[in-house]
């Protein structure tokens, strides 16, 4: 496998290109996918290989979309069902959660549903209140559900199409911003497995646990604390259900800190269910409180500087850090 | 319903009633099952409603699909569906097709073409267009019938399939079971159209109101709207008017509904409509005794299969909520 960079959308296109041609029960749904390729040409050249009954423009219909995904799924078919702007998961709720993560259950084991919805995190670039939001929580809580947010082109393309191989529903949020970002994509079919940590950076006196954007925000982080002689190591989860609870241990182990790094609102966060299994299993390993960095609770604002304050940035990840080596906020001096 | 019996031979219409029957002893033995404390939650009998699941389901061949809804036993029985396991189910056994994890609102068969029944009551429609396609791709000619109820078609999730399913030429096949009443609000109140079938207009596609307590007129429609779904023609919405006999469901009695219109629907009985043109052609009513015996006996017998069916235990709960994979062996939670 030689080595070559692509866009993370180049990288998820191919993705699509192979494992269409690898299996013909790989179909996709979505608007503007077919003749436009896809408003970030993530389905680019897919109509023009695999005809319209496999690259469907759907009409403005998310929850029947994604029903329609469910529906071929339990009959044999692999779709991948792409909703525009992920906020619009919220139309598809009843189908997703109701339906797609239940239907094996309710079952007793009968069927599986091996679909897959795809969608874009659309936060940080002055979309506004009902296009910017990043609501992976909702799925995590589901039962069912496999969730999955890469932060590299490498990444996606890999996970893209273990979760297109995976039986069970995959949820698999890309973000927006990192459509354009190049890294290196290795020639030839590779995946990358679901439910499996990177460490993305290995260092020994912070874990940051991150996942999506938040990976290069740890990293920016890390480059600038090095050179005050700190040593982030950013573990990145990829997949957030199944989490891999077990890399995050052994880092948490080794460094003794936590800091959780999300785009999501803060409450009911998944830094908060983080937080959370590491305090529950590795409570003796903490020197210091684990700190969530999130996006505050406040729906997401237009005007550029609030937008700035509301999703978490650089100076953030920065300032908790230093917050555990020089305490600010607990006794005096 | 003259026109629609001529050609159909005595056989297969004493095969039809037997299937009405059974769907009818199996819903009175629910009802007398959950007085007795062995069924949780509740039943939403079919009774009255015999002829549409059984009608629809004779146009269908074995490899054909259905979706169905809470009020689904009667849509099970007629695809086929074993009353033993069915049974086991329901009083949450692990003989059970869902091994006591669905109970009577989720009965999957897959094997029998069941792709599962639906509590939330239109939300099998998406489902089911996806499914026609799903099975085009594949190459099967096979057709997806869709059951949902006169209070469901007021679901957002029933418009975006209908119109979904249109775009994509599916052959899929909406029968709406209009009974009229939606726990307690009559379709009068809920649509201010009287034939819901109006509404395939909208969506490009014909919609045609059936007798729904004419067993053999509801054949017939939806033979009709099967083979245009599979030459490729699209879907069509088949408005089955009926009436349910019972309450809503074991669980709520209350009923609004009037003596004088229960009686007029009495009179309308699917079962005793089919009995009367047997008789009508010279069947015995020992014969059409025999009928309504052998379902009764079926019946006795998946109780008794479900009663001998063991209970489900932990750590039951945990499994089968995900399909095996590469991070998970044993599909337990994750």
């Amino acid at each position: 496998m030689s080595d070559r960079e692509l866009t993370m959308s180049q990288a998820l296109n191919e993705a699509l290109h192979e494992e269409m041609e690898r299996d013909a029960g790989v179909f996709v749904v979505g608007e503007d996918i077919a003749q436009l390729g896809g408003l970030f040409q993530v389905t680019t050249g897919l109509l023009e290989r695999f005809g319209p009954r496999r690259v469907i423009d759907a009409p403005i219909s998310e929850a029947a979309q994604a029903g329609a995904g469910v529906g071929a799924a339990l009959v044999g078919c692999r779709p991948v069902i792409e909703l525009q702007i992920s906020d619009f998961v919220t139309l598809t709720m009843d189908q997703i959660v109701n339906h797609a993560a239940k239907w094996r259950y309710m079952s007793g084991g009968q069927v599986s549903v091996p679909m897959v919805l795809r969608s874009a995190v659309s936060s940080g670039i002055g979309m506004a209140a009902q296009h910017s939001q990043t609501l992976e929580a909702w799925f995590v809580h589901a039962p069912g559900l496999v969730v999955v947010m890469p932060s590299t082109p490498f990444d996606a393309k890999g996970l893209l199409k273990s979760a297109i191989r995976e039986d069970n529903p995959v949820v698999f949020l890309e973000k927006r911003l990192l459509y354009s970002r190049l890294g290196n994509v290795p020639e030839g079919d590779y995946t990358v497995p679901i439910g499996v940590a990177d460490v993305k950076r290995a260092g020994t006196d912070v874990t940051v646990v991150t996942y999506a954007h938040g990976v290069h925000l740890a990293l920016q982080a890390a480059r600038q604390l090095a050179r005050e002689g700190i040593e982030l190591e950013v573990v990145d989860v990829r997949t957030l259900r199944p989490l891999d609870l077990e890399t995050i241990l052994e880092s948490v182990r080794k460094t003794g800190h936590l800091i959780v790094v999300t785009e999501g609102a803060r409450t009911g966060s998944v830094a908060s269910e983080i937080v959370a299994r590491v305090v529950e299993s590795a409570w003796d390993a903490l020197r210091s409180p684990p700190a969530r960095i999130t996006a505050k609770d406040t729906p997401i604002p237009y005007a550029t500087a609030l937008e700035r304050a509301v999703l978490p940035q650089v100076d953030d990840v920065v300032s908790a850090v230093h917050e555990i080596f020089q305490p600010t906020t607990m006794g005096d001096d | 319903m003259a026109a629609s019996e001529a050609g159909v031979d005595t056989a297969e219409l004493e095969d039809l009633l037997l299937r009405m029957w059974s769907i009818r002893a199996f819903e009175l033995r629910a009802l007398e099952l959950f007085e007795e404390k062995l069924i949780r939650g509740s039943v939403h009998p079919y009774i009255g409603m015999e002829a549409i699941a059984v009608g629809a389901c004779a146009a269908l061949r074995p490899d054909d699909y259905i979706t169905s809804t809470h009020r689904g036993h009667g849509h099970c029985i007629a695809k086929g569906l074993s009353l033993e396991r069915m049974m086991a189910e329901i009083i949450g056994r692990t003989d059970g097709y869902c091994r006591g994890k669905g109970g009577s609102m989720h009965i999957t068969a897959i094997e029998k073409g069941m792709l599962g029944a639906d509590a939330i009551v239109a939300g099998s429609s998406a489902i089911a267009v996806g499914a026609a396609h799903g099975l085009r791709l594949k190459g099967s000619d096979a057709v997806v019938v869709c059951f949902f109820g006169d209070g469901a078609s007021s679901q957002g999730i029933l418009h975006e399939a209908c119109n979904l399913g249109a775009v994509l030429q599916a052959p899929v096949v909406f029968v709406c079971e209009n009974n009229e009443w939606a726990i307690s609000t009559p379709v009068s109140a809920a649509t201010l159209i009287t034939d819901i079938a109006d509404r395939a207009a909208g969506y490009g596609f014909p919609g045609v109101v059936c007798d729904g307590n004419d067993v053999l007129a509801m054949r017939d429609a939806t033979a009709e709207a099967v083979a245009r779904a599979r030459a490729g023609n699209g879907p069509t919405l088949v408005e089955a008017k009926s009436y349910r006999i019972t309450a809503h469901s074991a669980a709520t009695k209350t009923d609004l509904r009037s003596e004088d219109e229960l009686e007029s629907w009495r009179q309308r009985d699917p079962i005793v409509r089919l009995a009367a043109l047997l008789t009508n052609r010279g069947v015995d009513a020992s014969r059409l005794d025999e009928l309504e015996e052998a379902a009764r006996a079926d019946v006795a017998t998946a109780v008794e299969f479900a009663l001998a069916s063991a209970r489900p235990e932990p750590p039951e709960e945990i499994e089968d909520v995900y399909a095996p994979s590469t991070w998970n062996v044993d599909g337990r939670l994750a």
